[in-house]
């Protein structure tokens, strides 16, 4: 019925992209940790780069239209495991989202926006008309509401914020109405002080302290104003590898994870934020254009979906680090140091992958 | 698998292509955001960078110590820790302050006041917030490294000063500059920092505070220190030598226990003062960590005056001891002439009122001439003398002999004392001179009054012939002020023969004669108040009672010490001050004999004693000091060998 597709079909421009991010993540992540406590930790990160290309790989192989399939079972199972982490999970840093496999812990939530990406494909690939209406828009909104609540119930903002642009972007493709739009973002506006009052005060606190920085000198407004310390000090050429000050002094918090480019803005100046954001960009654009070359609806939801998700994390962890967003603890896609985000990247560009080598099979 | 995917390739191109100038200029906007910390505002953030990174923790330079004549420490410093406050951030210290307060057991108010007190200071220079740090705030301080970052300890050199209250009035004491000090110095003290306060540690300030140096360290974020950027060294205090005897001023502060008053012994030929007591002293050392309001309080309230600096400030009548001047004044001026005698029947009537001589109501003097009246201190001639002299005279003499003056010892705060005349009483009362007033004054009584410095100056001065030396305590001071006073060779000779009589012709001094020793003086009973009011006071009553006094010297020419001592309400000068004076001056003579025959003596043992304690607790600060610290105190020239190491 069809044929295996060949080596050649795989984007290899996609995968250079990845593999130089991935090198400058785990190039600074050393540079960031080499002489602490925390010695070692690229490894570790070479390591999960390594499992994520082989599950890519896998996942690249199996039909996506095969997945898309199972997608009712998946979205169920995303649940129950979300229900799971509630009930049993491991707390760490004050947060139930972990579950131990393997001897590693993993973030469920990850795991679950694969699953909606994968579900919100098959929904919207299963819209007939060009207009999406606006019953199709609240079933929609429904199927991601039940998850992101129970994310939120962790609590984890960051992940359950990530799942809106794949709404809303998935919308946007399936033909949301402008009116509709319209309408979304003034209910919005004005449940803007109901999310305030089921907000945890940590997160008020970090949003105040990104509102009024200097209130807040040693809480997130501290991060924040040591990570512009951080990327200012740097200057266009920045303080050479290993060099910065902010970042082998610790200044930066967390900054071989959620800082990162903090760490990398410091060391490597303006040119090498222009290095990482060009490749980002380059990241993005190519998935778009992967899209675009989609041989149906549902391969090209399924990356825009991906797109939709990954873009988000950059914009939101990258505006972090200048100051210009509060903290909200999303990891920068392959360069962040971690094991379910990275496992997460690499799973979802197999999807994309999946994609592009059964654009010509019929 | 269903088919629910089939046949559906209509793709949404152009919301696609609207996806990816969404991206290109989400990236763009975020990419300006780097443009501006960067590239505009990287200077700004450069040095925000580098004030995170860099800090400046000061190196106090110790003090110069303080020896003795032969060397012997007499102050000395040994190695603390004083707890700063680091004042870059404000928010933070405002969070902090309470825990800190707690922590280290100092008042928030307090703390809030110094803190207000010391805002106009550069925010990056840290203030000493506790000066001496237990071993419970150092836990406290490294406890809280990564949560209170605002603590930083300093290794400081503390003033030791040897016990009892030893020198005490002498050496002075340090503490923190006031603001007056800090004015006056054109920014070369800052709040916090030490000075001497009184005595030769203000005296010679200048000399003894070194300069501090500066270290720039790298601190991590959690305040540990990571590394040297620069070290701008301390350079110490100069190290100063005293005239100061330790063996005699040992023998003086022990004729003065438990007594109110003061010792000077001094060399007359060079000025050189062997010993100076005054008591009550307070401890220095108490001074020497910051003084409780309490503690001050206290010393200032009591009665006994410890702080109060007897030797150059107790201005007291001298009593007899001022019938030196009265016979140096009569001889000089043939006024009345040399051979005037008088009959001393025990009072004497002036007039119209009776002036009573000391022996009144045991017997008579009869008739003296001015030697016995020296030897035996009878009142009833001087008062003879006085009447005929007039009260302008004595007081051109007093002055000539260096009374009503400052002597310029290198002590703060000297007072002149006082030597009457018409025109003083004059100028600050508004009245005549009484004539009765003079009477008094020929006694060493009535308003003239003298510090036990300028006794013993002016008697040394008057045995050397007039030749007259600025009393210091500093060994190689660059200029000894000189005054010659004309004195006729009879006069020198008439009054210290006189002198010699009162302690070895069965004066009122002869019970403290020494063997083999020229050992001259005078003797003073000074009345406190007058002798009607003490009668009817009671005569019990220990606060009315006369202050002792005792001028003395040997050789009888030329000599080489001279002693005052004062012990107030002391009673008879020849029996509470003359035997202490004779004490230092026999302990001056077997030091000089020993010295001249070579022998090992005690003092030697005691001496070489020392010197071992001295090298011990050399050693053991040593082992304290940091090494970068012990470079800080090494003479220069080794200092540039370890620096270039």
């Amino acid at each position: 019925m069809k044929e295996a597709p060949g080596t050649r079909d795989y984007d290899w421009w996609l995968l250079v992209i990845l593999a130089a991010i991935c090198t400058i993540g785990v190039l600074e992540i050393y540079s960031a940790t080499h002489g602490s406590a925390l010695a070692g930790m690229h490894m570790k990160q070479i390591r999960w780069i390594a499992i994520g290309t082989v599950l890519m790989l896998v996942l690249s192989r199996l039909d996506y239209h095969v997945i898309m399939d199972q997608a009712p079972w998946l979205y169920i199972a995303g649940l129950a495991a979300l229900v799971a982490v509630l009930a049993v999970g491991h707390t760490r840093f004050g947060a139930k989202r972990w579950i131990p496999v393997l001897g590693e812990f993993l973030q469920v939530s990850e795991l679950v926006k694969l699953i909606i990406i994968i579900v919100l494909a098959r929904f919207f690939a299963e819209v007939r008309s060009d207009e999406l209406s606006l019953q199709d828009l609240i079933k929609a909104g429904l199927l991601v509401g039940l998850p992101l609540a129970l994310i939120l119930k962790q609590p984890d903002l960051g992940t359950a914020l990530v799942l809106m642009p794949m709404l809303i972007v998935g919308a946007f493709l399936a033909g949301l109405q402008w009116k509709h739009a319209t309408v979304i973002v003034v209910i919005g506006i004005l449940m803007l002080p109901v999310g305030w009052h089921f907000m945890k005060p940590y997160q008020k606190e970090r949003v105040t302290s990104f509102l009024h920085p200097e209130e807040d000198a040693k809480g997130s407004g501290y991060q924040v104003l040591q990570s512009k310390i951080a990327v200012g000090s740097g200057g266009f050429w920045g303080k050479g590898f290993g060099n910065g000050s902010q970042n082998q002094l610790g200044y930066i918090p967390v900054r071989y994870s959620d800082f990162i480019m903090s760490a990398w803005a410091e060391e490597q100046g303006f040119k090498g934020v222009l290095v990482a954001l060009g490749l980002y960009m380059a990241l993005l654009l190519r998935l778009v254009q992967n899209a675009q070359r989609a041989k149906d609806r549902a391969g090209m939801f399924l990356v825009m979906g991906v797109t939709a998700a990954l873009g988000f994390h950059v914009l939101v962890n990258v505006a972090m680090v200048i100051g210009a967003m509060p903290v909200t603890g999303i990891p920068l896609p392959l360069m962040s140091y971690g094991g379910s985000a990275t496992l997460f990247v690499f799973l979802a560009i197999g999807l994309v992958m999946n994609v592009r080598l059964r654009r010509f099979v019929n | 698998m269903s088919y629910w995917f089939r046949n559906d390739s209509r793709l949404p191109q152009e919301r696609l292509a609207a996806a990816s100038y969404v991206i290109v200029g989400m990236l763009a906007i975020l990419l300006l955001g780097f443009w501006k910390l960067q590239v505009v505002d990287s200077d700004k953030y450069g040095q925000l960078a580098e004030r995170n990174r860099v800090r400046s923790i000061p190196i106090i330079a110790p003090r110069g110590r303080m020896l003795d004549r032969d060397g012997r420490v007499l102050v000395d410093n040994y190695p603390s820790f004083s707890v700063l406050l680091l004042r870059d951030d404000p928010a933070e210290i405002e969070k902090n302050l309470p825990g800190i307060a707690e922590g280290l057991g100092l008042s928030l108010d307090d703390l809030k006041e110094q803190l207000n007190n010391t805002r106009n200071l550069p925010k990056f220079q840290p203030i000493v917030i506790k000066p001496e740090a237990s071993p419970a705030d150092v836990a406290f301080i490294e406890s809280h490294r990564a949560d209170i970052p605002l603590l930083e300890m300093l290794m400081v050199h503390r003033r030791r000063y040897l016990p009892g209250g030893f020198m005490a009035h002498a050496s002075g004491y340090v503490g923190e500059v006031s603001e007056q000090q800090i004015e006056s110095s054109n920014g070369r003290l800052r709040p916090g920092d030490i000075a001497g306060k009184s005595g030769l540690e203000r005296q010679y300030n200048d000399l003894l505070v070194g300069t501090d140096g500066m270290r720039r360290v790298i601190v991590n974020s959690v305040g540990k220190e990571m590394g040297r950027l620069s070290q701008q060294e301390a350079i110490p205090g100069k190290q100063i030598q005293l005239t100061i005897d330790y063996d005699l001023q040992q023998i003086a502060e022990e004729g003065l226990a438990g007594k109110k008053g003061a010792i000077v012994a001094l060399d007359p030929r060079s000025g050189e003062v062997l010993a100076y007591v005054s008591r009550p002293a307070p401890d220095p050392n108490d001074f020497a960590i910051r003084i409780s309001k309490e503690q001050w309080q206290r010393l200032n309230e009591d009665p006994d005056r410890p702080l109060l600096n007897r030797g150059i400030q107790a201005q007291l009548a001298p009593g007899s001891t001022f019938k030196i001047v009265m016979a140096t004044a009569m001889l000089e001026s043939n006024v009345p002439p040399e051979n005037f005698t008088a009959f001393c029947p025990g009072a004497a009537t002036f007039y119209g009122r009776q002036f009573k001589c000391w022996v009144y109501g045991h017997g008579s003097h009869g008739v003296v001439n001015l030697h016995n009246a020296i030897v035996h201190s009878c009142d009833v001639f001087f008062y003879n003398v006085g009447q005929r002299m007039g009260i302008d005279r004595i007081s051109k003499y007093a002055k000539l002999l260096g009374l009503g003056a400052r002597t310029g010892v290198d002590l703060p705060s000297e007072d002149t004392g006082l030597v009457p005349s018409e025109e003083w009483v004059q100028r600050v009362f508004h009245r005549k001179w009484y004539p009765g007033e003079t009477i008094s004054v020929s006694i060493g009584q009535g308003a003239v009054t003298v510090t036990p410095m300028q006794l013993a100056y002016m008697a040394g001065g008057l045995a050397s012939g007039g030749d007259y030396k600025q009393p210091h305590l500093l060994k190689d001071a660059q200029t000894v002020g000189e005054k010659h006073v004309e004195l006729s060779e009879d006069t020198v000779e008439q009054v210290t023969m006189g002198l010699y009589g009162v302690v070895n012709e069965g004066g009122t001094a002869g019970a403290v004669r020494l063997q083999g020793i020229e050992f001259c003086g005078k003797t003073g009973t000074a009345q406190t108040i007058g002798a009607d009011a003490k009668a009817r006071y009671g005569k019990g009553e220990k606060k009315f009672k006369d202050n002792a006094w005792f001028v003395g010297f040997a050789p009888r020419r030329n000599p080489e010490i001279a002693v005052s001592v004062l012990v107030e309400e002391g009673g008879h000068g020849g029996v509470a001050g003359a035997p202490i004076a004779r004490d230092i001056i026999r302990a001056y003579y077997d030091k000089k004999n020993k010295k001249n025959q070579g022998q090992i003596t005690a003092e030697d043992q005691r001496y070489n004693l020392k010197k071992g304690d001295e090298k011990q607790t050399a050693e053991a600060s040593k082992a304290i000091l940091k090494p970068e610290e012990a470079v800080a105190i090494l003479p220069t020239s080794e200092k540039k060998k370890a620096s270039a190491e």
